[in-house]
C-alpha cells in the first residue's frame, strides 16, 4: 500500500498524462463542440458575440481543466475550506457591491469576467463537504454536531444567494450539499423529516417569495392560463421541442429559435433549441453524452482510493445530473422555471469555470487515484 | 488509528457506494422520465406542436380581392379599380397609442378634428379591429410613412383598391356606387363576409350591388414569417387573387351621357330601349349625383345636400319611381278596346269641350281641350290625345280587360327584375281593389283609367319596354341592360317574331308548345296581340300624332325618315283640378312646382324600319308636347346617328365571340 501510494507520488509526468481518462475528455469536448454550435445558432448563424465568447470560454476552461487535472488531490483536500470561505466572501461582496441585472444583484465585475460567485459555490459546498466527511468515521456522522455544522454551512450561502435573489441557483446549491450529505451516510430520517418540514412550510415559504417567483411556481400548474404573461416560457419552449419532431427542423432552422419566441434562449433554454433544431435523435444522443459522462465521473469516485475524491466525485456527478435533469425538466415543462443553466451548454462564464474546475478535480482524482489523504 | 481506521474506512465505503447505487438508480429512473417526456413531445404529440409553431411564425394577410370592371356597349371603362394608398392601425398592437397617432400627425399634417375623430372611432371599435387613420394617401404621404415605419410601430401602410367611376353622375343610377362594407352587408351577403378585409368597398346599390357576387372578385393572400415580435421577416408565399367579373352593359355611353344633357338636371327619367333585342341603350334618372363621393364616405353637408334636395337624385325614377302614365296609357287602351272587339276604328265620339264635358251618375269628365275636339274616329282620337273619346272607349271596355291587355304588355310588373329595386307599379282591376283597398270599383274609376289617371301607376320603364312592345308588331322581348354574348341577332328576332305570329294564325297551340318541349331554353318572341291589323292601326295613329298636323307632337317631329318617329305625349296630372282652376286655366309656370303635371312621351323610331323605343318623363314639366317630345326629336337623331356604329361593334363582338 505504502509502495503503491509512493508510486503515484513519484509517478512521471507523461504516466500522469496516460492516466488521464480519455472518454471523459473527448465527451467533454464533444459536448463543447454541440454547444458551440447551438450558440451560434442562437446568434442567427453567425459568428457573433454570444457564440465567440462562449466558444473562447470552453477553449481557455477546458485548458484551465487540463492543468488542474495535475494538481494533485492532497492539495485541494487542503485548500477544501478555504476554498468555500473565499467564495462565501465574494458572495457577501457581490452581495454589497454586486453587478445589479435583472433585477437580481448577484455578479462581481472583475473586469475580464463578470463572476457569478453563487455558481462557484456549487462547486465549493462539494470541495466543503468532502473535506468535511472525509474525516468523520461513520459511526460519528449522525452526532448532532456533525449534523449541525453542515446545516450551517450549507445554510449561510443559501440565505445569501436567495437574498439575491436567485431561486434557482440557492436551490442548485442546496441539492449538491444535500447530495453529499446523503453520500455520507445521514440518516435517512433526517431528510425525511426535513422534506415533511419543507413541504408543510412551503406555502409559508412561498408567501416569502418575491412576486416573479411566485408567479413562476403558479404558472408551471397551468401555463395556459396567461400564454402571453408568465407562461409564455413553458409554451414556446414546448412548442419548440415538440415541434421538433424526431430529427428537428435542422441546423439553424429552428423558426422558434431565430424569430425569437423562446426566451433566454442562450442560456437557460439552450436545450430547447438544440433539441428543436436536431430533434430527438439529437437530443437522446446529447443525454447520452451526459449520461457518459456522469457515468465516468462516478467511475473514478468508486475508483478512488480516499474518500474526499470519493465524496467529490460522487457529490460532483450527482450535482452534474441534477443541474442537468432540473434544467431539463424545466424547459419539459416538468419544474417550474427557475433560472438553472444546463452544465457546459448554457451561456454563461461562471457556470462553465465551476463545472470546469469541478471536472478538474475530478481528473485529478483519477491520476491520484491512488493518493491517500491521512 | 490505521486499524480502526482501515475497519471503520470500509464500513463508510460500503455505506457511500450504498448511497450512491440507490442514488443511481434514482438517476437512472428520472433520465428515463426525461426520454419518455421528450418522446411524448417530439414523436406523440410533433403534430400539434409543430402547428403550434407555424401559428406562432406564419401570419397571412389577405389582399382586398380586386372588383371587377363595368364596361359599356363599346368596351369604354364605366367603373375601374384605383390604386389607394391608405395607413391602418390595429390598435391591439400598438404600444402607445398616443404617441404613435400623434407622430403620425407630425407626419401626415393631420387636422385636430381628424384626430379626435379617429380616437373617438377607436373607443368605438374592438381593439383589434382595424382602424384606418386615412383613406387615402398621396404617394408622397405613402413613401413618407414607409420612410418612418421603424419608429412607427403597429402603423401599416396598405396598398389597397378603390373604385372610380370616371363619367361622374352619368352612370350613378344604374351602377350604383361602392362604400366601406357596413354590419349589414356583411350580415346579408355571405362572399362579402368571407372575403371582407378592413377597409373593402361593396356595392351599395344599383348594378353595383346586385351583381356584387361576380364582381367582388377572390382575396389575394400573402403568408409571411413574423418574429415573436410580430416584425415581418419574410414572404413565404402569395397567392394572386382573381379579378373579379368583367361586366359589359348594353349601354352606349355617348348616348347615356346625351340623356342626362337633355334632363339637364331637371327631375326626370329617359330610357332607350332596342325593340327587338330588349337591350337598353340609355337609362338615366335625374338628377344624380357623382358617386365618387361615397369612395371615402361622403362629406356629412354633401349627404345632406342629396338627401335633403326636393328633386331627389336618390331615387332611382326609371324603374322606381311610379307616376300616373296619363295619356301616354291611350294606344294602350285603343288596342285593348280593338282586341276585345268593344269598339271599331269607326267608332265616332262626340268631344264638346268644357261646357259640355260627359257625365256619369253626376260626375263630369272633362277633356283636357277646352274647346272640344268634335266630332273624333279612334285614329284622331289618338293622334289628338282625345280624352272624352277614351273615357267611351274605357267605358266600353271596363277595367279588367284593360287589366289583361296592359300587363301582357309590361306594366304593372317588373322590367329588369333583379338588378335593381323595382316598382312594380299599379294595374288596376275590380279585383286588385277589392284586395288593395277593399272596394268596390266604380265605374268612373274605369273612365279616368282610360286616360291614365287614376289608381294606375308606371314606372317610366315600364312604358319604355311597352312602347317597344307595340313598336316591334306586338311580340313579347326581353329587357336586359347585362350585354349577353350569346344574344340573338335582330334578323333572327325577326324570324322569330314571324313564326309566332303564323303560330298565331294557325291557332296551333298544340304545336308550338311541342315545340316549346323541344327548344326549352330558346327564347320565343310571343305575339302579344289577337289580330295583328290592332297593333298596326295603334302604330299608325301614333305615327300621325307625330307626323301631322294637329297632332299632339307635330312640332317634335323630324321629317327625314332617316330619323322619323312616333310618338304618343302624355300630361300626368298630379292632383285633381277643381273646377276654379280648370276656369283659371293657369299656364305651367304659374303653378307651383309640386303640382305641375309630368310630362311625358313615349316614341319608336325610325318610323319606316322602327328599332328604337324611348320613354320620356320630365316630373311637373308641364304637358308632355310642349316639354317631353321636343327631347325625343333630339334623341332620335343623336341615337339614330350612333346606329351604324353600334351595329357595327355587334357583328366585331359576334365574330370575336366565335373565335
Amino acid at each position: 500500500m505504502f509502495i503503491q501510494s509512493s508510486l503515484s507520488d513519484k509517478s512521471t509526468f507523461f504516466q500522469k498524462l496516460r492516466s488521464l481518462d480519455y472518454i471523459m475528455l473527448l465527451t467533454i469536448l464533444i459536448i463543447g463542440i454541440i454547444s458551440s454550435f447551438a450558440m451560434y445558432s442562437t446568434d442567427g448563424g453567425e459568428l457573433r458575440y454570444h457564440s465567440e465568447s462562449h466558444i473562447i470560454r470552453f477553449v481557455v476552461f477546458f485548458t484551465m481543466m487540463i492543468f488542474i487535472s495535475f494538481i494533485n488531490i492532497k492539495t485541494w483536500h487542503t485548500l477544501g475550506y478555504l476554498f468555500y470561505i473565499i467564495v462565501l466572501g465574494l458572495l457577501i461582496w457581490a452581495s454589497l457591491f454586486g453587478i445589479t441585472a435583472q433585477g437580481s444583484q448577484r455578479w462581481i465585475n472583475l473586469y475580464f469576467i463578470n463572476l457569478q460567485p453563487s455558481e462557484l459555490m456549487k462547486i465549493a459546498i462539494i470541495i466543503c463537504f468532502a473535506k468535511y466527511y472525509h474525516r468523520i468515521q461513520i459511526v460519528h456522522v449522525n452526532r448532532i454536531r456533525n449534523i449541525i455544522i453542515p446545516i450551517l454551512i450549507l445554510i449561510i450561502p443559501i440565505s445569501l444567494v436567495i437574498s439575491q435573489p436567485d431561486l434557482g441557483t440557492s436551490i442548485l446549491i442546496a441539492l449538491s450539499g444535500i447530495i453529499v450529505l446523503w453520500l455520507a451516510g445521514v440518516n435517512i430520517k433526517y431528510f425525511f423529516y426535513s422534506s415533511l418540514v419543507f413541504i408543510i412550510s412551503a406555502p409559508f415559504v412561498i408567501s416569502f417569495l418575491k412576486p416573479y417567483q411566485k408567479l413562476r411556481i403558479l404558472t408551471f400548474f397551468d401555463p395556459d392560463k396567461d400564454p402571453l404573461g408568465a407562461g409564455y416560457q413553458i409554451i414556446q419552449s414546448k412548442i419548440a421541442v415538440g415541434s421538433g419532431g424526431l430529427t428537428g427542423k435542422g441546423f439553424l432552422k429552428g423558426t422558434q429559435g431565430y424569430l425569437e419566441f423562446l426566451p433566454e434562449k442562450h442560456t437557460d433554454f439552450i436545450f430547447t433549441l438544440f433539441s428543436e433544431e436536431f430533434g430527438f435523435i439529437g437530443s437522446i444522443i446529447l443525454l447520452i453524452l451526459y449520461a457518459i459522462l456522469i457515468f465516468r465521473i462516478l467511475r473514478i469516485g468508486s475508483l478512488s482510493r480516499n474518500f474526499f475524491g470519493k465524496f467529490f466525485c460522487f457529490g460532483f456527478g450527482s450535482a452534474i445530473f441534477v443541474y442537468i435533469a432540473v434544467n431539463m425538466s424545466m424547459v419539459l415543462g416538468l419544474l417550474p422555471i427557475v433560472g438553472s443553466p444546463l452544465p457546459i451548454m448554457s451561456y454563461g462564464g461562471s457556470s462553465m469555470l465551476a463545472t470546469m474546475i469541478g471536472l478538474g478535480i475530478v481528473m485529478s482524482t483519477k491520476i491520484y487515484s491512488r493518493q491517500l489523504i491521512s | 488509528m490505521i486499524g480502526s481506521g482501515e475497519d471503520s474506512g470500509f464500513k463508510k465505503s460500503n455505506t457511500i457506494n450504498r448511497r450512491m447505487f440507490i442514488f443511481a438508480a434514482a438517476k437512472a429512473v428520472v433520465f428515463l422520465g426525461i426520454v419518455g417526456r421528450l418522446f411524448s413531445l417530439q414523436i406523440n404529440e410533433n403534430k400539434k406542436y409543430l402547428t403550434l409553431s407555424d401559428k406562432n411564425r406564419l401570419r397571412e394577410a389577405r389582399l382586398p380581392p380586386i372588383r371587377g370592371e363595368f364596361v359599356d356597349y363599346f368596351g369604354n371603362r364605366i367603373a375601374k379599380n384605383l390604386t389607394v394608398y391608405q395607413l391602418h392601425v390595429v390598435p391591439e398592437q400598438v404600444e402607445d397609442f398616443k404617441t404613435l397617432i400623434v407622430r403620425l400627425k407630425d407626419i401626415l399634417n393631420l387636422s385636430d378634428s381628424h384626430l379626435q375623430e379617429l380616437i373617438k372611432k377607436k373607443n368605438k371599435q374592438k381593439p383589434w379591429e382595424t382602424l384606418i387613420v386615412s383613406e387615402n394617401l398621396t404617394w408622397d404621404e405613402f413613401s413618407k410613412i414607409n420612410f418612418y415605419l421603424h419608429e412607427l410601430s403597429g402603423a401599416r401602410p396598405v396598398l389597397t383598391v378603390g373604385r372610380n367611376y370616371p363619367y361622374n353622375d352619368t352612370y350613378t343610377h344604374v351602377l350604383g356606387y361602392v362604400s366601406e362594407a357596413s354590419v349589414e352587408d356583411l350580415v346579408s351577403n355571405e362572399t362579402i363576409k368571407e372575403r371582407n378585409v378592413p377597409g373593402l368597398r361593396v356595392g351599395k346599390i344599383g348594378l353595383e350591388k346586385a351583381l356584387e357576387k361576380e364582381l367582388i372578385g377572390t382575396n389575394g393572400v400573402q403568408r409571411f414569417e413574423v418574429n415573436a415580435y410580430g416584425k415581418r421577416i419574410n414572404q413565404i408565399d402569395f397567392k394572386e387573387g382573381e379579378q373579379g367579373k368583367t361586366i359589359k352593359l348594353t349601354i352606349d355611353t355617348e348616348i347615356q351621357k346625351y340623356t342626362q344633357e337633355l334632363l339637364d338636371n331637371r327631375a326626370g327619367s329617359i330610357s332607350i330601349m332596342d325593340i327587338y333585342t330588349g337591350e337598353i341603350i340609355a337609362m338615366n334618372s335625374s338628377p344624380s349625383f357623382d358617386p365618387n363621393l361615397f369612395l371615402y364616405g361622403i362629406e356629412k353637408n354633401k349627404w345632406k345636400e342629396i338627401t335633403k334636395d326636393p328633386l331627389k337624385p336618390l331615387l332611382n325614377k326609371t324603374v322606381s319611381g311610379l307616376y300616373s302614365p296619363g295619356s301616354t296609357i291611350k294606344p294602350l287602351v285603343a288596342l285593348s278596346a280593338l282586341e276585345n272587339d268593344v269598339i271599331t276604328t269607326n267608332l265616332k265620339v262626340n268631344c264638346r269641350g268644357h261646357k259640355h264635358p260627359l257625365e256619369l251618375y253626376g260626375m263630369k269628365y272633362h277633356c283636357w281641350k277646352k274647346q272640344g275636339h268634335g266630332y273624333m274616329s279612334l285614329q284622331n282620337a289618338i293622334k289628338q290625345s282625345c280624352d272624352t273619346y277614351f273615357y267611351e272607349a274605357a267605358r266600353l271596355l271596363g277595367v279588367d280587360r284593360l287589366n289583361e291587355t296592359a300587363k301582357k304588355f309590361g306594366l304593372g310588373n317588373v322590367v329588369l327584375g333583379k338588378y335593381f329595386n323595382e316598382k312594380k307599379g299599379v294595374v288596376p282591376s275590380t279585383k286588385w281593389k277589392k284586395d288593395a283597398i277593399g272596394q268596390n270599383w266604380y265605374l268612373g274609376e274605369t273612365l279616368i283609367n282610360g286616360i291614365g289617371q287614376g289608381y294606375i301607376q308606371t314606372t317610366p320603364l315600364q312604358l319604355c319596354l311597352m312602347t317597344a312592345q307595340l313598336a316591334n308588331g306586338g311580340h313579347k322581348i326581353y329587357p336586359k341592360i347585362i350585354y349577353e354574348n350569346n344574344q340573338e341577332n335582330v334578323e333572327t328576332i325577326k324570324q322569330k317574331m314571324k313564326l309566332a305570329e303564323e303560330n298565331k294564325l294557325e291557332d296551333s297551340n298544340l304545336l308550338s308548345a311541342t315545340e316549346k318541349l323541344f327548344k326549352k331554353d330558346e327564347k320565343t318572341y310571343d305575339a302579344l296581340y289577337r289580330n295583328k291589323e290592332n297593333v298596326k292601326f295603334v302604330l299608325d295613329a301614333m305615327f300621325r300624332s307625330t307626323n301631322e298636323i294637329y297632332g299632339t307632337s307635330f312640332s317634335s317631329r323630324i321629317e327625314d325618315p332617316k330619323y322619323q318617329f312616333a310618338g304618343k305625349t302624355g300630361t300626368a296630372q298630379v292632383k285633381r283640378i277643381t273646377e276654379a282652376e280648370r276656369e283659371l286655366d293657369l299656364k305651367t309656370n304659374q303653378i307651383p312646382y309640386k303640382e305641375r303635371d309630368h310630362a311625358w312621351y313615349i316614341a319608336f323610331g325610325p318610323y319606316k324600319n322602327p328599332r328604337y323605343a324611348v320613354s320620356i318623363l320630365v316630373e311637373h314639366g308641364g304637358s308632355g308636347s310642349s316639354t317631353a317630345a321636343p327631347l325625343a326629336k333630339k334623341l332620335f337623331k343623336f341615337v339614330i346617328d350612333r346606329h351604324e356604329l353600334r351595329e357595327k361593334i355587334k357583328k366585331k363582338n359576334i365574330v370575336s365571340a366565335d373565335i
